[in-house]
């Protein structure tokens, strides 16, 4: 076993092949734009109720969120339920309690279930987990400046789909202009209609993908508002801060500095 | 403490009298405040500050982590995300706490680095270097270490990887990785341990950040010029200093100001930016990453590991002299611990006589070229190991090695040092004598 996982990581580590290299860029990436981008961005809450709503409605046939308390559907700087609401959608769900030994409803203090399909990945965070853009060529640039990430390469890949498929080892695969190896397991999820919004949006493949899209980015990153405010606080007193311990040091060496240049050197 | 002439702790009241005869604890703290420093000290000499603050921050972020985190394979990725999501500012003593790591290693880059241009690694300053290097070898240590706890891909099979290097070494490799994984492969005693050693390394650094600060205050500070303070009187001492309190203490708050300024801004507006996105992903030992990656810190030299593979000569005529005994791995690994042995044998070394880069025409340029060539290697680390980048890094590694081996040995016999200034008030006076006040020195914070 250590000397298989060593070989296999060693392997990875010196060939770190042309996948990686794609892994790293990504494939053809749109750069759709979210409210929450840049220091001041905020979430959209009815995008994310509608992104919610494709979540129930459509990805969570196969994938779960296991990470993210169903409360936290409450928070303000978030999807901003009312607590009947809440508590209404949790009932929607079932999950495995050890002490019962059995399934039962859901209360909203319970985590949303586990993906029900095993080779369905976990959602909970997966906008940042698909945030690997650092592009061009490892700086980084496109993901300082562009603002790329997770919710961008989401949407992507949920409108990537050319309508292609190859079977291979028995397994269909569809082919996807985002994946990096251009074939995905996941069957096109999404075509437009896909849901009724309850708000009266229309539902349009873009819309549907991105409001998802938004969404999961909320999963991953639930306190990203308060994050940002408490940012901008701190860099405000540091600089307030900065400005008065400079004039400080200023006025502190003035005499050191006036004395030299008051007596010039025998 | 010997070194510099200046003036001690004399208790005056009753009370302290008392104390001092028992305990001088408040002598040793005066003392240490109060030492005398070279007023000519410029704004690379702020690190010090940082890196004391960092080890702080890092401590006191960690220990509060520590309450809410599960070192257990099966519970440690979602005892992060429940730090993240349910604790009460959970979310920023971890970025804080994961992004401080980074400040932490970019203060002391610029810090080795300066000490690298102005000579303090120069006599009589070997020892608080070689300290310095061992911390720096702690701190390596222990970043490794915790950002295995997360428990995300890039932990494992960076934990993988990493230790992978240790069995690359001939005849006891195998058991030494065993040892220090607690099994076969990394499992959840690897984590249990390496969970342990992230909590304790901190406090031997501390410990050896206070022999550093000792070592440094018996020698006196190094200063950009190089010239050491004159020592023959009090009187001559203080025309070359001023003393650490308030003069330094001022300034270094200051720069640290700016300095966390921006390092709050990447916490609140870009936490996972210096991050690896697939950390993200709870550790699959099924499933290798496409592109295993270490943090940025560990790039220049996960770079110069890469650059050595079997088609490099040096590689093959190692090999051939040794029986096979050192191949492109066991060459690799080598070289990597090469890299910082070179850097911790600096002192003997380095010929030149003159400590200051400033007055060193032709080391300028060399210096200047290891500075980029470390950039270079840390931008290749993270690019896969193919075509041109594998002669990049091949080059970029060459020259670290030559830089250390040849050039500065060399530089000693065949450089003309230019004119030094006699004194450090001299330095000084030529500095701010001509202007109107105030400082012409530009912060250059972070990066």
């Amino acid at each position: 076993m250590l000397k298989k996982l060593t070989a296999s990581a060693l392997a990875a580590l010196v060939l770190s092949t042309g996948a990686g290299l794609a892994a790293g860029e990504g494939g053809h990436v749109t750069d759709y734009s979210f409210s929450f981008e840049g220091p001041f961005g905020t979430y959209d809450q009815m995008q994310l109720q509608r992104g919610l709503q494709v979540y129930t409605e459509i990805c969570s046939a196969c994938h779960g969120m296991k990470l993210v308390p169903i409360r936290s559907l409450a928070a303000e700087n978030g999807p901003g339920l009312p607590e009947d609401q809440v508590r209404a959608y949790a009932e929607f769900w079932e999950v495995w309690d050890p002490e019962l030994r059995d399934y039962r409803t859901a209360l909203p203090t319970d985590n949303f279930p586990e993906s029900g399909l095993e080779s369905a990945p976990d959602l909970s965070l997966m906008a940042k987990a698909r945030a690997g853009f650092h592009g061009p060529y490892g700086t980084g640039l496109s993901q300082l400046f562009k603002g790329i990430g997770g919710p961008e390469y989401i949407a992507s890949l949920l409108t990537g789909y050319t309508g292609g498929d190859i079977e291979q080892a028995g397994t269909i695969l569809y082919e996807n202009e985002v994946f990096e190896s251009g074939y995905i397991a996941m069957a096109q999820p999404l075509y437009g209609d896909d849901v009724v919004y309850a708000d009266g949006t229309e539902a349009t493949l873009e819309q549907e993908a991105q409001d998802v899209a938004a969404f999961l980015m909320w999963a991953a990153e639930p306190k990203m508002m308060q994050r940002k405010q408490a940012g901008f606080i701190a860099v405000l007193f540091l600089g307030i801060l900065g400005v008065l311990l400079y004039l400080t040091n200023k006025r502190l060496w003035a005499p050191i500095k006036r004395r030299e240049k008051d007596q010039p050197a025998e | 403490m010997a070194g510099i002439p200046h003036d001690h702790y004399e208790p005056t009241s009753g009370g302290e009298k008392w104390l001092h005869r028992r305990l001088p604890i408040v002598g040793l703290l005066y003392d240490t405040l109060m030492i005398p420093t070279p007023k000519n000290l410029n704004w690379m000499w702020i690190w010090g500050i940082v890196l004391t603050f960092c080890l702080a921050l890092q401590i006191i972020t960690g220990i509060a982590l520590v309450m809410h985190y599960t070192p257990d394979t099966e519970l440690a990725f979602a005892s992060v995300e429940h730090i993240m999501r349910n604790v009460n500012g959970g979310w920023a003593l971890r970025y804080i706490h994961a992004n401080g790591a980074s400040l932490f290693f970019v203060a002391v880059y610029l810090h080795i680095f300066r000490g690298l241009y102005y000579g303090s690694y120069k006599a009589p300053r070997e020892v608080t270097w070689i300290i310095g290097m061992l911390i720096y070898l702690a701190m390596m240590a222990t970043a490794f270490m915790g950002y295995v706890l997360p428990w995300g891909q890039m932990s494992f099979w960076g934990a993988t990887v990493i230790t992978g290097l240790f069995g690359a070494i001939p005849f006891v490799g195998e058991t030494l990785q065993t040892w220090l994984l607690g099994g076969p492969a990394v499992g959840n005693y690897t984590l249990t341990r390496f969970f342990s050693l992230h909590y304790l390394l901190p406090f031997v650094i501390a410990g050896l950040v206070i022999v550093h600060i000792w070592a440094f205050h018996t020698t006196g500070n190094n200063n950009p010029t190089g010239v050491e303070v004159r020592r023959g009187s009090k009187e001559e001492a203080k025309r070359d200093t001023v003393p650490f309190w308030p003069y330094f203490v001022i300034k270094d708050l200051f720069a640290l100001t700016v300095i966390l300024a921006i390092f709050f801004a990447i916490v609140g507006f870009m936490p996972n930016y210096l991050g690896h996105a697939d950390n993200y992903i709870e550790a699959n030992p099924l499933s290798t990453p496409a592109h295993i990656v270490p943090e940025w810190y560990f790039l220049p030299f996960y770079a110069i590991l890469r650059a050595f593979t079997a088609d490099v000569w040096i590689v093959q005529l190692a090999s051939f002299v040794t029986g096979g005994i050192i191949d492109a791995k066991f060459f690799g690994v080598l070289a990597m611990f090469g890299s910082i042995a070179v850097l911790a044998l600096t002192p003997w070394l380095d010929t030149s006589s003159v400590r200051s880069g400033r007055f060193r025409p032709m080391f300028k340029w060399w210096f200047t070229l290891l500075v980029v060539d470390f950039i270079v290697l840390m931008w290749v680390g993270a690019r896969p190991a193919e075509g041109i980048y594998n002669w990049i890094s091949l080059i970029a590694s060459t020259y670290w090695f030559a830089f250390f081996l040849v050039i500065l040995p060399l530089l000693g016999v065949i450089e003309k040092p230019l004119a030094q200034p006699a004194t450090i008030e001299d330095d000084f006076k030529a500095h701010y004598s001509g202007k109107t006040g105030g400082s012409k020195t530009i912060v250059s914070p972070a990066e």
